[in-house]
């Protein structure tokens, strides 16, 4: 398979903006110590060649930008998805959230991203740069030199657990696509199924209690996209900054779970960005598991246009207490 | 200087928890350090920092300020403060110190908080010496030497002792306490443990970043900077960034209604959020550009300009770790700076 690089990538968006189809690209901007990669608009040849990066630290997904960014009467925008990204931009395009006209799509694969936690958790605080090496990662530390890492060993967790190679959407492939892949990525909502209630309340306790309510779960959600949500809105009653008491935090985030079941597509960006390290892909993930076991397979984003089960009515559908009942057996 | 072998640092903290509760940093169940009550078996992190800042202590995320109870016509207004009990920080790091004075500019100026003045006159910070910065730190840009830090005692830890020097009364006091496990010893050691730092600060990636471009006359040269359209391009608009820093320190305050009156309490605000200082004219900012603008001119110009010249960051780095996007006030000083 083709090896995506920043050259070819960047040869792509200068194309792009040379013929005209594009007027800028969204891409990953290079920072101070190689894994601290920020998303940036670049409207230039230039300005790419300068700063623009493809590597383990791409993870960043571009899809909920697109709202914003076409509702700026300013042509096309070029934007490189991944293939968990184009999931997340068919289920912001089925939600009618961004103008598909002004996109330029380029799928590009994707071999998984490294996660900067587990990289230290190996080589230690002090990192000042991170060079590729085939499957292996070379770490340039302060206090202990060089470090040679696999890989595989620094993947994200959701990597780890990917759950498609396939494109779902592009105007444009860089290589080829893969396969839906089937992942263990339930593994770990099954442990919690088998917990016993305490357990289970015990352990979400523990996690949740470190949340500070920063809202980047919230901020970073490509299905998270209300205008004006009811946790930032002083007339709503519930707008919260803070942490009222120990139930107010659980609240925010069961809610927020509901809120975006049969549309969160599993991208993993709200356990990427929690400052605190809260798995919160495991809430997520117990509803998607939940609804492929009452309603059939569905994966969010897979197709635009389609009526996701619990927004859709089927005759065979199962009763709303049995889901309640059957969900509670196997928890 | 005192000396305490770490084989005797359990007994240290024990010792100081009969007379005040304690907290250090303590690695949790995710891997990370965070500020933990000192009990029996309780082990103290190597990591460099928290991901929060000490300024839980002195300024915590909510507080109740006063109830008000009513009844039929009346109101009566409950005052439900109480009288904090000593307590000890173990091991706060030279940039949440420096942090600590710069939270003490805003609350402790004319109107006193009397909320944080209570908590800050019980609380005896016992700082500790860096001995392994990070890559994201940059505390020196602000003047702050991590080989040095503040409080009221100052701490080295080499391979196998921690020596300790009392730096206020409070400090002395303290120290007394635990004379029985330590031993009066010279600064040799600890000196010795400051060059080392002081070394490894110099070979730091971010050792050159400078904040001489900024400062509390720059409103005309900032404000309205081309830059900020693109460092604010991306910007998420969480509450991260503020909420993990050790001296953001903008608060709102709300109304709990209970069935039978009112909570009032305090909370954590962020310049980041769409809501942040709302007025009944609207909102004064409605960009996310001049909400991400407000929080780094509020660090670089403002604070400056109405504190002698004091930065309002401490270069703990911890935006440089938390946040979603990687953009931080280090990208934002060198782009402004014109060293990007």
């Amino acid at each position: 398979m083709q090896k995506v690089t920043r050259e070819i990538l960047l040869a792509k968006a200068a194309e792009l903006l040379s013929s005209g189809t594009v007027n800028r690209v969204l891409g990953w901007k290079a920072g101070e110590f190689t894994y601290d990669v920020t998303p940036a608009l670049f409207t230039t040849a230039a300005e790419l060649e300068k700063d623009f990066v493809y590597g383990p630290f791409s993870g960043a997904n571009f899809s909920k930008y697109l709202v914003k960014e076409t509702r700026r009467d300013e042509g096309k925008v070029l934007v490189f998805l991944k293939p968990c990204d184009t999931y997340s931009f068919n289920q912001l395009l089925t939600e009618h959230r961004f103008d598909r006209e002004r996109v330029y799509a380029v799928g590009i694969p994707c071999d998984g991203m490294a996660d900067i936690q587990r990289i230290k958790a190996q080589a230690g605080d002090g990192i000042c740069g991170v060079d590729c090496d085939g499957d292996n990662l070379i770490v340039h530390t302060l206090y202990d030199g060089d470090k040679t890492l696999a890989m595989a060993d620094c993947l994200a967790e959701r990597c780890v657990n990917c759950k498609s190679k396939k494109h779902v959407a592009y105007d444009e492939l860089i290589g080829e696509t893969g396969e839906v892949i089937d992942s263990h990525r339930f593994d770990e909502v099954e442990k919690l199924e088998k917990m016993t209630e305490d357990e289970r309340f015990a352990f979400w306790q523990n996690e949740l209690s470190r949340c500070i309510r920063c809202n980047a779960c919230r901020d970073v959600c490509p299905a998270c996209t209300c205008e004006k949500c009811v946790f930032g809105n002083p007339e709503s009653g519930v707008e919260n900054k803070a942490i009222a008491d120990s139930f107010e935090e659980k609240m925010f985030h069961v809610i927020r779970a509901f809120h975006v079941a049969g549309r969160c597509t599993d991208c993993g960006e709200c356990s990427r960005v929690c400052p605190q390290n809260i798995p919160l892909h495991l809430l997520n993930r117990k509803f998607i598991r939940d609804i492929d076991n009452f309603y059939d397979e569905y994966q969010a984003g897979a197709e635009v246009g389609q009526r996701a089960p619990l927004v859709n009515y089927k005759l065979e559908d199962l009763e709303p207490s049995e889901a309640v009942e059957r969900s509670c057996d196997h928890a | 200087m005192r000396k305490c072998s770490l084989t005797n640092l359990d007994a240290l903290l024990r010792t100081m928890a009969d007379t005040a509760t304690v907290y250090l940093p303590v690695d949790g169940s995710d891997g990370r350090a965070h500020f933990t009550k000192w009990e029996d078996g309780v082990k103290m992190s190597e990591a460099l920092n928290t991901v929060r800042s000490a300024k839980d202590f002195f300024f915590p995320q909510t507080e109740n300020l006063v109830d008000f109870k009513v009844e039929g016509k009346t109101i009566e207004v409950i005052d439900t403060r109480e009288e904090c009990e000593d307590f000890v920080i173990f091991g706060v790091r030279a940039c949440d110190v420096r942090s600590f004075e710069i939270l003490d500019r805003v609350f402790l100026a004319d109107p006193v908080d009397t909320y944080y003045k209570n908590r800050r006159e019980h609380g005896i910070i016992v700082s500790m010496a860096c001995n392994k910065p990070s890559e994201t730190c940059f505390c020196r840009t602000f003047g702050i030497d991590a080989a040095a830090p503040g409080g009221d005692i100052v701490c080295y830890k080499t391979e196998d002792a921690l020596y300790l020097d009392a730096l206020t009364e409070k400090g002395q006091a303290l120290l007394a306490k635990l004379d029985a496990l330590t031993e009066e010893c010279d600064t040799a050691a600890a000196d010795a443990q400051k060059d080392l730092i002081r070394d490894r600060l110099d070979k730091l990636p971010l050792n050159n970043l400078s904040a001489d471009a900024f400062g509390g006359d720059k409103l005309d040269t900032f404000f309205n900077a081309p830059e900020w359209k693109e460092l604010s391009a991306t910007c998420l608009g969480c509450g991260t960034c503020t909420f993990v820093c050790p001296t953001c320190q903008c608060y709102d305050i709300k109304d709990f209604k209970t069935n039978k009156g009112v909570q009032r309490f305090r909370c954590w605000d962020s310049c980041m959020y769409s809501d942040f200082t709302k007025m009944a004219h609207g909102n004064n900012r409605n960009s996310q550009l001049e909400r991400f603008r407000q929080r780094f001119m509020h660090k670089l110009v403002y604070f400056p300009a109405n504190n002698e010249g004091i930065f309002g960051c401490v270069g703990c780095g911890r935006c440089l770790s938390r946040c979603p996007i990687s953009m931080n006030i280090v990208k934002v000083m060198k782009k402004l700076g014109g060293n990007a």
